[in-house]
C-alpha cells in the first residue's frame, strides 16, 4: 500500500488551462510510460528532458492522445522517486483517457495528498512542513470522503449494494458448507450454482461499467440536451454556458466526423452538450426545428435543459415536450424574465412536478449562476466546487469496478478449471471487497453476521 | 494466615485446555512452573461437547502440535471416533475432528503433567494477585499460601463469578457444579481490569441404554482414521459411532409454550451469548419457520453410558427438558442423566492485552483461554501455549513470539482478540482467515515446526524427521519438473480413465499435475516411480503443485501485508499530539496500542487517512531523532 508501488493522478485542475498533466511517481513510472508511448525510447533518454510522442491504448492499439512527456529520474524529483509527467491537451476527455491507460498498465490511483506524502517520507520536504503534510492529507481526504458520501445516495451505490448482498449470500453459503459440513438444512453449493451467480454479477458489473452514470461522466461528460420551441432562447443558453465556462470543442474519436460536441465544465461537472450544431443551424430555419429534432436529442441525454418562454403562453408543442421528458432528468428554464410574464405559472408548476425550475434572462445575463447550481445539484445533490476531486473519485470507482470484474473473472476461470469451490470463493470474496471499497464499506465482520443470520447453526 | 509457599518463574492459574498447554510450554522451555487448579481430578476436563477439532479448530490442533503442544497427542490416544471433514472440498478447508473419550483424555493429560520436569501441580483456589510496583509478582490462595513468581498466567475459563442458570434456578458455580472463583474476579476489577459478562450453555446428557437407536441415522468414523499429531503412528481402529435425529413440531411447541421459563428469555438482563452456539430456544425463536433441527447423539466415552445431546443446549427448567427430550425420535424413553444449563461468567476485555497475551496495565500478568472472551477447547489451548511461551520467554530473557495472520490460525485468533476485541464469545471460523489457502491442516508442520524447535518444544529427533520430509517434498517437485510425459497410448488411457482431456503434445509431469482432475497417484502410474515416498510427502507435493498459482497469489498479498507489519509504532507514541487523526480513531489507538501500522490498520474505526497521518508522524519522529 505504501511507498513502493507507482502512483498516478491528474495534477492540474480539470477543464482549466490549455494543458492538463498526468503525473506518475514510483519505480515503475518509466516502464509504464514506455509501454504506452510511441516515439523515442524513453528508457534511454536523459533525466529532466521533455519528448514529443503519442499515447497508444494497448487494448485497441489506437492513438489516444498527442503528448509531451517529461522524464525525471530519482532522486532529484519532487517525490525523490522516478517521476513522469504527461502533458496532454486541456479539457477532460484526453487527460482522462491517458490516466485510465496508465492505471490499466499497473499504476495505482494516488490517494489524496499522496505525492506530497511521498515527498515527505522520502525526505524531500523538511521537518517543519510535516504538520502541513498531515493537514493536507486530512483536508483532501475529508473532501474526497464528502464527495464519496454524496455519491453514495445515488443509483450506483444501491446497485453495488445489491450485487454485494448477492455475492455475500453466495459466499456465506460456501462458508456454511465449509464450517458446518454436517449442517443439512442447506443444499451443498454446486459448481453450477456458483457459475450462475458469478455470471449474473459479472454481466451486471459489465453493464455498470458501460452505462453507469458516473462512469459516463468520466469518459464522456454528462450528455446534456437543450430543448424547447423555436425562439425560446436555446441558442442564448448554449452561448451563455459556453462563454461562462470556456468550452472545449473536441473531435471525439469514433463518432461521426461532422458532429461537433462541446464540453463545458459547470462547477466541476463536465457537460457534453448534445447536438449543439443542430441548435445553432436550425434556430433560424423554423420549419426544420421543433419537437422531432428535440426528441432525437433526448434519446441520448442524461440531463435535459428545457427552455420555456416567459413571454408566451404554453403551446401544444410545449405540452408535448413535457410529455417527452417525463421520467427523465430535466431542469426547466423559464427564460426572458425581462419581458412581461404571460406564462401560466400554475400550469407550469403542475407539469414540472418535483423537478427544478430556474428563471433566467439570458439577454441580461441573469439567473445563470442559479442554473449552474441547479445542474450541479441534480448530480451530486449538492454544490461541488471546481477541482480534481470529483473527477478523481470517479476514476477510483471505475478502477475498483474493473478490479472487481477482474477478480470475478479469476473466479470464473477457476470454476471452469474445476477447482474446488472454497478456492473459487477466494476471488468471489475479493470481488465483494472491491465493490465494498466503492461505497466505503469494508467491514470484514459482515460475512460472519450474514452467516449467522442466514443459517441456524450451533451445537 | 498467609505463608510463604515458594518461588517460581511462572505460575499458571487453572488446568483446563489453556492451562495445561501454558504450563507445559513454560516448563519445557525451562521455566520453573507451578500449576494451581481447583480440582486435580478435573484436569483438561471437557465441560461441554465431547469432541476436538473440526473446520478451523482442527487445524489449530495441528498448529499446537507443530509448536510442541500436547492437545493433538492426547486426543490421538483418547478418541472413540475420528473423521476427516470436507474431503470433497479443497485442501485448505479439510480438517480432522475427533469424538473424545472424556475420562481417558483427563487421565492421559494428567499423566503428562505429572511426569513433566520443572512442573509442580497443586490443588488450590487463588484469591488474589501479588502486585509490586504495578508488576505482577505472584499469587495468594484462599489457604494463605503466597507463591512468588516472575510471571502469572490466568486461565480460569468460565469460573470467574460463574453463575449457572436453569429456568428460575440460579446459583454461583463453575461448570459442572464445581466451585466458582469469586475473589479473583473482584481482585482484577480492583486492579482496574475491564471485565465483561459472557454466557454460554450446554445440553442435557442422556443414558445410552435408554435410546432407541433404530429411529436414528448412524454417523460412523472414517475407515482409516488419521492422527492430529505429526508424531502419532498408531491409530485406534475400534471406533464408536454417533447418531443423528431431529427435533419436530412437538418439540418446538413445548419450547414455545415454555419460553417464558427459560433463564435466557425471562426478561432479566443477561450476559452476551454466542450466535454460533445458540440454545434450542434461540433457534426456535430466530428461525421459527424451520420445521426441524438436527440433533447429534455423541457418546462421552467408551466406558460410560452418558450421551451428549448436541443441538439441545438450553436453560429451560429441568421439567421442560424432560419433555423436550421425550419429543425427539429415538429419545422417547431416554433417561436424562444431567440437565442442560446456561452459565454466565466474567471475561476480560481482550483489547487490554498485548499480542503476547500479557496485560498492558500489569506487566508480568498473562491471560489465556475463555477468560479472554473465546469459546472452544482448541481456541483455549492455542492461547495457552502462546501465553506459556511468552511468559517463559519473558523470564528467560528471550524474544516474545507473535504469530501473524499468514502463519497460523492461532495468529488470526490472537490478532482478532487484541486488535478488534469481541462482543460475544469468539469462535474461530475458516472465514476469519484471509489467507486460509496458506493455513492448511496439511502444512501446519511446515509453517510452525521451526518455531517450536527454536523454542526447545520440539525434540531433535522430530525436527530431523521434519527436515527430511521437507527435503523429500522439494526433491520430488524438482524431479517432476524434469520428467516429460508424451501422449503415448498408456498416458491417454490413464487420462481417459480420469475423465481428463487427452494430451495433444508432450508436457512436464509437473504441469500435468496442475489439472484438477489428476492426482499424484495417477501420474505415478505413467512415469518412472521415485523411491517409495511416504503418503504425507506425496500429499504435499500434489497440493503445492496443483494450487501453486493460488498459493503464489496469496503470498503476494501476504508480502503487501508484511510491509505494513514491518512499520513499527514506537512504544512512547503520544496519539494526542497527532493533530490530524480523527477523534474516534485516536481513542481506539490509545486503547489497543498497536505494535505496527499493519495492526493499527485492522482496528475498526481507524481509516486509511488516519493510517497515512500516523505513518507521516512516525517518520517525522524518526527524522526529529536524527536531527537531535
Amino acid at each position: 500500500m505504501f511507498e513502493t508501488d507507482t502512483i498516478a493522478a491528474i495534477s492540474t485542475p480539470i477543464g482549466e488551462g490549455a494543458i492538463s498533466i498526468v503525473r506518475l511517481s514510483g519505480s515503475e513510472a518509466v516502464d509504464i510510460i514506455t509501454n504506452i508511448f510511441q516515439g523515442k525510447d524513453l528508457k534511454e533518454v536523459e533525466s529532466h528532458t521533455i519528448h514529443y510522442g503519442k499515447i497508444i491504448d494497448p487494448e485497441t492499439n489506437e492513438v489516444a492522445e498527442e503528448v509531451m512527456v517529461t522524464i525525471m529520474r530519482a532522486p532529484k524529483t519532487f517525490t525523490r522517486e522516478d517521476v513522469v509527467e504527461i502533458n496532454c491537451h486541456g479539457g477532460l476527455v484526453s487527460v482522462n483517457r491517458v490516466l485510465e491507460i496508465a492505471l490499466h498498465e499497473g499504476a495505482r490511483l494516488a490517494e489524496p495528498g499522496e505525492f506530497t506524502k511521498r515527498a515527505f517520507l522520502n525526505g524531500r520536504i523538511d521537518l517543519s512542513q510535516a504538520e502541513a503534510v498531515m493537514d493536507l492529507i486530512r483536508a483532501k481526504t475529508d473532501k474526497a470522503m464528502n464527495i464519496a458520501l454524496k455519491q453514495m445516495d445515488g443509483r450506483l451505490s444501491s446497485l453495488i449494494k445489491k450485487y454485494r448482498q448477492s455475492l455475500l449470500e453466495t459466499v456465506a453459503h460456501v462458508e456454511v458448507n465449509i464450517d458446518y459440513p454436517e449442517y443439512d438444512d442447506v443444499e451443498e453449493m454446486s459448481h453450477e450454482m456458483m457459475r450462475k451467480k458469478t455470471r449474473e454479477v459479472h454481466a451486471e458489473i459489465e453493464e455498470l461499467l458501460s452505462v453507469a452514470k458516473q462512469g459516463k461522466i468520466l469518459r464522456e461528460g454528462i450528455a446534456t440536451a437543450i430543448i424547447g420551441r423555436p425562439n425560446v432562447g436555446k441558442s442564448s443558453l448554449l452561448n451563455a454556458l459556453v462563454q461562462e465556462n470556456k468550452a472545449i470543442v473536441t473531435d471525439i474519436p469514433g463518432t461521426t466526423r461532422d458532429i461537433i460536441e462541446e464540453y463545458v465544465n459547470v462547477r466541476g461537472i463536465p457537460l457534453r452538450l448534445v447536438d449543439t450544431a443542430g441548435i445553432r443551424e436550425t434556430e433560424d430555419i423554423v420549419e426544420r426545428i421543433g419537437v422531432e429534432r428535440s426528441r432525437q436529442a433526448l434519446k441520448e441525454a442524461d440531463l435535459i435543459l428545457f427552455v420555456l418562454n416567459n413571454n408566451e403562453k404554453l403551446t401544444e408543442e410545449d405540452i408535448r415536450l413535457f410529455e417527452a421528458v417525463r421520467g427523465l432528468e430535466f431542469i426547466v428554464i423559464i427564460n426572458k424574465t425581462d419581458l412581461e410574464q404571460k406564462l401560466d405559472m400554475e400550469q407550469v408548476l403542475e407539469l414540472v412536478g418535483d423537478k427544478k425550475i430556474v428563471s433566467t434572462s439570458l439577454l441580461n445575463e441573469e439567473g445563470i449562476n442559479e442554473l449552474e447550481a441547479a445542474i450541479a445539484d441534480s448530480f451530486f445533490s449538492g454544490d461541488i466546487d471546481s477541482g480534481d476531486l470529483t473527477y478523481v473519485s470517479n476514476v477510483r470507482h471505475i478502477q475498483l469496478l474493473k478490479q472487481a470484474k477482474k477478480a470475478l473473472e479469476d473466479a470464473m476461470d477457476s470454476l471452469e478449471m474445476g477447482m474446488p469451490l472454497d478456492i473459487v470463493q477466494i476471488d468471489v470474496t475479493r470481488t465483494w471487497e472491491f465493490l465494498g471499497e466503492i461505497i466505503g464499506d469494508t467491514a470484514s465482520d459482515s460475512l460472519i453476521d450474514q452467516l449467522f443470520s442466514q443459517f441456524c447453526l450451533g451445537k | 494466615m498467609v505463608y510463604d509457599a515458594g518461588h517460581y518463574d511462572t505460575i499458571v492459574i487453572g488446568a483446563g485446555h489453556a492451562g495445561v498447554e501454558a504450563g507445559l510450554a513454560a516448563a519445557r522451555m525451562g521455566a520453573k512452573t507451578l500449576m494451581l487448579t481447583l480440582n486435580l481430578d478435573m484436569i483438561a476436563f471437557m465441560p461441554c461437547n465431547p469432541s476436538i477439532g473440526g473446520p478451523a479448530k482442527g487445524i489449530v490442533v495441528r498448529e499446537i502440535d507443530a509448536l510442541g503442544g500436547e492437545m493433538a497427542k492426547t486426543i490421538d490416544k483418547a478418541y472413540i471416533q475420528m473423521r476427516m471433514l470436507n474431503t470433497g472440498k479443497g485442501p485448505a478447508v479439510q480438517a480432522l475432528r475427533a469424538q473424545a473419550d472424556k475420562p481417558v483424555y483427563i487421565k492421559e493429560m494428567k499423566q503428562i503433567l505429572e511426569s513433566q520436569d520443572n512442573l509442580t501441580l497443586r490443588q488450590g483456589m487463588v484469591d488474589r494477585l501479588i502486585i509490586e510496583d504495578g508488576i505482577c509478582k505472584g499469587v495468594i490462595t484462599e489457604t494463605g499460601a503466597a507463591y512468588h513468581s516472575e510471571t502469572v498466567i490466568i486461565t480460569t475459563g468460565t469460573f470467574m463469578r460463574g453463575k449457572v442458570l436453569m429456568g428460575d434456578l440460579e446459583y454461583e458455580s463453575g461448570p459442572n457444579n464445581q466451585r466458582p472463583s469469586i475473589k479473583l474476579s473482584e481482585n482484577l476489577e480492583e486492579l482496574g481490569i475491564e471485565l465483561v459478562r459472557f454466557k454460554t450453555g450446554t445440553p442435557p446428557r442422556v443414558n445410552s441404554k435408554t435410546i432407541d437407536y433404530s429411529k436414528t441415522e448412524i454417523q460412523p468414523g472414517d475407515d482409516k482414521p488419521q492422527g492430529f499429531s505429526y508424531e502419532t503412528t498408531e491409530y485406534i481402529l475400534d471406533q464408536i459411532p454417533c447418531w443423528l435425529t431431529y427435533t419436530n413440531e412437538f418439540t418446538h411447541q413445548i419450547i414455545n409454550d415454555n419460553l417464558g421459563l427459560s433463564a435466557m428469555y425471562s426478561g432479566a438482563k443477561r450476559g452476551t451469548g454466542p450466535r454460533y452456539c445458540p440454545s434450542i430456544e434461540d433457534k426456535i425463536v430466530r428461525f421459527h419457520d424451520k420445521p426441524r433441527h438436527q440433533i447429534f447423539l455423541e457418546p462421552e466415552g467408551r466406558d460410560t453410558e452418558e450421551v451428549y445431546v448436541q443441538g439441545l443446549s438450553t436453560s429451560l427448567p429441568e421439567s421442560v427438558q424432560h419433555e423436550i427430550i421425550h419429543s425427539v425420535p429415538g429419545l422417547e424413553n431416554a433417561e436424562m442423566m444431567r440437565p442442560g444449563y446456561a452459565i454466565e461468567y466474567d471475561a476480560i476485555v481482550p483489547t487490554q492485552l498485548w499480542p503476547t497475551l500479557e496485560l498492558k496495565q500489569i506487566p508480568g500478568l498473562f491471560t489465556a483461554g475463555q477468560i479472554n472472551g473465546t469459546s472452544g477447547y482448541e481456541e483455549a489451548a492455542a492461547q495457552g501455549i502462546m501465553a506459556g511461551i511468552n511468559a517463559a520467554a519473558k523470564v528467560l530473557g528471550k524474544d516474545p513470539v507473535i504469530l501473524d495472520r499468514s502463519q497460523a490460525y492461532i495468529g488470526v485468533l490472537i490478532d482478532d482478540l487484541v486488535t478488534k476485541g469481541t462482543k460475544e464469545p469468539y469462535r474461530l471460523l475458516t472465514s476469519r482467515a484471509e489467507y486460509r489457502l496458506l493455513l492448511r491442516h496439511d502444512n501446519a508442520d511446515l509453517r510452525l515446526t521451526e518455531i517450536g524447535y527454536q523454542l526447545g518444544l520440539i525434540s531433535e529427533e522430530r525436527y530431523q524427521q521434519f527436515e527430511t520430509k521437507k527435503q523429500m517434498v522439494q526433491d520430488e517437485k524438482d524431479r517432476l519438473r524434469t520428467i516429460t510425459i508424451k501422449p503415448t497410448p498408456d498416458v491417454q488411457e490413464m487420462l481417459n480413465k480420469a475423465n481428463a482431456t487427452p494430451l495433444k503434445e508432450a508436457i512436464k509431469a509437473y504441469d500435468l499435475l496442475k489439472r484438477p482432475e489428476l492426482t499424484y497417484e495417477l501420474i505415478s502410474e505413467v512415469i518412472d516411480s521415485a523411491e517409495a515416498l511416504p503418503a504425507d510427502v506425496k500429499e504435499q507435493v500434489e497440493i503445492q503443485i496443483k494450487y501453486e498459482g493460488y498459493i503464489k497469489k496469496a503470498n503476494e498479498q501476504v508480502d503487501r501485508m508484511k510491509k505494513m507489519e514491518d512499520k513499527k509504532i514506537p512504544d512512547d507514541i503520544d496519539y494526542d499530539a497527532i493533530g490530524g487523526i480523527a477523534t474516534e480513531a485516536k481513542e481506539k489507538l490509545k486503547t489497543v496500542r498497536p505494535l505496527s501500522v499493519g495492526q493499527a490498520s485492522r482496528i475498526s474505526g481507524v481509516n486509511p487517512a488516519d493510517i497515512s497521518i500516523l505513518l507521516v508522524y512516525i517518520e517525522h519522529g524518526k527524522i526529529a531523532k536524527i536531527a537531535n
